[in-house]
């Protein structure tokens, strides 16, 4: 394989694991937060019991979180030096206040929450952990504000410098409130909260279905619901602002998420289709009518364009080459993010309604089980979307995704391969030891948690 | 008037200079926990002095990689594509280390905690040499030329472990194991204590002869460059003696305070060595990469100066916040189950 595939593979592999293990962070700290205001609240030990149950799952998944992002922050350095040559100027700044905005008050007030339990008082104990909750938002704002300019690319100018072009900052506020982040952010932030709902409604779920004595899980089933809800329906909201930016301003990522190969008047959108990418059609569509211009404009006689004009008007901007990304798989990413959003949606909208009723039944339990897997796919789907969706630009009409690549003689074809399958099996072993962790400590229940809790306490009636 | 690419460069090095003292301890303290803790409640104790505040202290590794991103994209590019598989090895040390302080603990098999145990030491070794070698790098030149128009590294991996990097590699591990020892003898107590203490005087008269061997390299490797770099680093000895002086009296918190002024006076040695330059080139001198070059537009570092200045001072106040929480020592009452 060439350098290109490679750290292309390196850049997707390494990010796509990352982000399996974010968006939980960000929605479970807030939940875990939340759990435990009420117990400061309330003082019923109930919650005090959940606040540790999810906050000792919340610290496993956090570890690897944690880890696998400071690999995202020095691998643009490794295999990107061009790139990071180039946008290095506008790029780096919100990469760097993410780290001293966010990640250092995120980790030292995460330690003073693991460790200050019997140092703090409960209300600055309480404190701690909704900081961590608005500090791993805070770096999510700032990772995507520079993730935005790669794809709405805005306040900038090239100059030329003694070893080359670059692109440099004209505007630092127009850089952090480009349009797209401003969708982007809520988008990723509601599916982050989505994420923390589901997850604690499957554990929940488990537990409920393993022993009767876990009835305090019972507490989490209904607000779990409508949070979960909430937010989906506000990733939708977000995500819909965010497709018709993209119909806009990307018009490829659109055309091709949706397979539409000519440009097309009141389009409709495709539930499924059969795509051949070789011969640029769809075989059997089952279709609904002016669905997709409605979906990227508003408007149902509105008209789309499709990805052979895109094709031949980019060819004419930026000469010959494709400009075309992979066809079948954005279009597949895009619905499996629908599809499973839409799923979560309705379940967790007949949890509110029907929530008596259900909750006398085991199957509901078991779907709610059976949910884990959703968040996850969406969100992974949707991270490959955007990011696809970008092929062949590395920052979307400025940078080919071939010049942003190092060239440096140490960064080669080998190194990168040796550092690849480096990554994928250390990886693949945290992965291994996460979820076994995991599955020890839901297996083991609440004796665990009751015992820590009994133990503190005679300590303090010792002293 | 400094510029303030010059300005960058000094906040640069004053990154590395926080990164090397606080991460520094705890690199130490991981890399010895094997060696003075012999049981499990022991290892506990150990682990427990840097629990709360590592992943604070990693942060600063962050935050200086990230400026110099924002600052010198040319370096950051050239340097992270050029020590390409040196990085490499950091971060899967980094990763390991990272996970062993919230994996070992959630399971009570012994050898579970053993072998994370052994990890965490070796990860904690590993960038405590390789750190070092890769500033040594920067000044002792490494083989940068123009290729295509831009200025890129042109070895491969054992380009950068010569005599002096790696007479730089023993000498900063053995110092930062130094360095570990002294926050254990301060923040430890019982057996772990006695031990970290005897082993600290070990490990001092081992930082002081490969600090001279460094001394040695360095002269023959670079010359007498200019007269403040190698004043700086000579200062940075002799601190490193006083500390060591200290040390032996059980004044742990002095000892600490002094290697921070070694780590303060050595770096400081380091960026004056390579100024105006950020990497040098073995090649031909005109070839280094300078700060100058290697800067952002000022509009860039103008904006970072302003939001560097509003932010790290309110971050030293919680990390320092932080660090008086856990002021206290780590004792058996802090062994969970």
């Amino acid at each position: 394989m060439d350098l290109l595939t490679l750290a292309r593979l390196q850049f997707a592999a390494t990010t796509v694991y990352h982000f399996l293990f974010v968006p939980l962070t960000l929605g479970l700290s807030f939940l875990v937060a939340w759990m435990q205001y009420k117990y400061y609240k309330t003082h019923d030990q109930a919650w005090d019991t959940l606040t540790r149950y999810f906050g000792t799952l919340f610290l496993i998944n956090f570890a690897v979180g944690v880890v696998t992002g400071i690999v995202q922050e020095f691998q643009f350095g490794m295999n990107w030096s061009n790139y990071s040559r180039f946008v290095g100027d506008i790029f780096g700044a919100p990469l760097a206040i993410e780290a001293l905005a966010a990640f250092f008050l995120e980790s030292t007030f995460l330690g003073l929450w693991i460790f200050g339990r019997d140092k703090l008082s409960p209300k600055l104990h309480l404190a701690t952990i909704w900081i961590v909750a608005f500090a791993s938002s805070l770096s999510s704002l700032w990772i995507l504000i520079a993730n935005s300019f790669m794809q709405s690319p805005t306040a900038f100018k090239i100059v030329e410098t003694a070893f080359g072009p670059r692109a440099e900052m004209t505007d630092f506020w127009a850089l952090i409130t480009n349009p797209h982040v401003l969708r982007q952010f809520p988008h990723v932030l509601a599916s982050g909260l989505a994420t923390g709902a589901i997850f604690v409604l499957a554990i929940s779920a488990l537990n409920l279905l393993m022993s009767h004595k876990n009835d305090v899980f019972k507490k989490l089933i209904k607000p779990m619901s409508i949070v979960g809800a909430i937010a989906l329906i506000l990733s939708v909201g977000a995500g819909d602002a965010q497709g018709k930016y993209i119909a806009k301003h990307q018009p490829m990522k659109l055309a091709t998420s949706e397979a539409l190969w000519e440009t097309t008047a009141s389009a409709p959108f495709s539930i499924v289709s059969v795509i051949d990418e070789k011969r640029g059609m769809n075989g059997v569509s089952i279709e609904i009518p002016y669905a997709l211009s409605i979906l990227a404009t508003n408007d149902p006689n509105a008209t789309v364009q499709g990805i052979n004009d895109l094709q031949k008007q980019y060819e004419a901007e930026y000469g010959p080459g494709d400009y075309t990304p992979p066809v079948a798989l954005m279009f597949y990413s895009f619905r499996a993010m629908v599809y499973a959003g839409t799923l979560m949606l309705i379940v967790m909208i007949l949890s509110i309604i029907f929530s008596k009723k259900l909750q006398q039944h085991r199957w509901y339990y078991v779907i709610l089980v059976l949910m884990l897997p959703l968040p996850y796919l969406c969100n992974t789907a949707g991270w490959i979307f955007a990011e696809v969706g970008r092929t062949p630009w590395i920052v979307q009409g400025i940078l080919k995704l071939q010049d942003g690549i190092s060239t440096a003689a140490s960064a080669n074809a080998t190194t990168v391969l040796i550092s690849l399958i480096g990554f994928v099996v250390l990886y693949g072993i945290l992965a291994i030891i996460d979820v076994s962790l995991m599955a020890n400590f839901i297996k083991k229940g609440l004796k665990n948690i009751d015992q820590t809790i009994q133990e503190e306490k005679e300590v303090v009636t010792t002293w | 008037m400094v510029s303030l690419s010059t300005l960058w460069f000094i906040l640069i090095g004053i990154l590395f200079t926080g990164f090397l003292f606080l991460e520094g301890f705890d690199f130490g303290v991981g890399a010895l926990v094997p060696f003075v803790a012999k049981n499990d409640a022991e290892r506990q104790i150990a682990i427990g002095t840097i629990g709360p505040v590592w992943d604070g202290n990693e942060v600063w590794l962050l935050t200086a990689g990230g400026a110099m991103f924002a600052a010198f994209p040319y370096w950051y590019a050239t340097m992270f594509s050029g020590f390409y598989l040196a990085l490499f090895l950091v971060l899967v040390a980094l990763i390991v280390r990272g996970v062993t302080f919230e994996f070992r603990n959630k399971d009570a098999y012994r050898i579970w905690r053993e072998n994370w145990d052994t990890a965490l030491s070796i990860s904690s070794i590993l960038p405590a040499i390789l750190f070092p070698v890769a500033f040594a790098n920067l000044i002792g030149g490494t083989p940068l030329a123009i290729q295509n128009g831009r200025l890129e590294y042109i070895g491969g991996f054992f380009d950068l472990l010569t005599p002096f990097t790696l007479s730089a590699g023993i000498a900063g591990c053995a110092f930062l194991l130094y360095h570990g020892a002294v926050y254990l003898a301060l923040k430890s107590s019982g057996k772990v204590e006695a031990r970290s203490i005897a082993l600290g005087q070990k490990l001092g008269i081992a930082t002081l002869g490969t600090a001279l061997l460094l001394a040695l390299m360095a002269w023959i490797t670079l010359g007498i460059n200019g007269v403040l770099s190698p004043l700086l680093f000579v200062l940075a000895m002799l601190l490193a003696v006083c500390s060591y002086l200290v040390f032996t009296k059980g004044k742990y918190k002095l000892a600490l305070a002094l290697n921070f002024l070694v780590i303060v006076f050595g770096m400081a040695s380091l960026f004056t060595g390579l100024f105006p330059n950020v990497m040098i080139s073995s090649l031909d001198p005109s070839l280094s990469l300078s700060i100058a070059d290697a800067a952002s537009s000022s509009y860039t570092l103008k904006t970072m100066t302003i939001i560097t200045a509003t932010l790290l001072p309110v971050v030293l106040l919680y990390q320092l916040w932080t660090f008086k929480v856990f002021k206290s020592r780590v004792t058996i009452n802090d062994v969970k189950y």
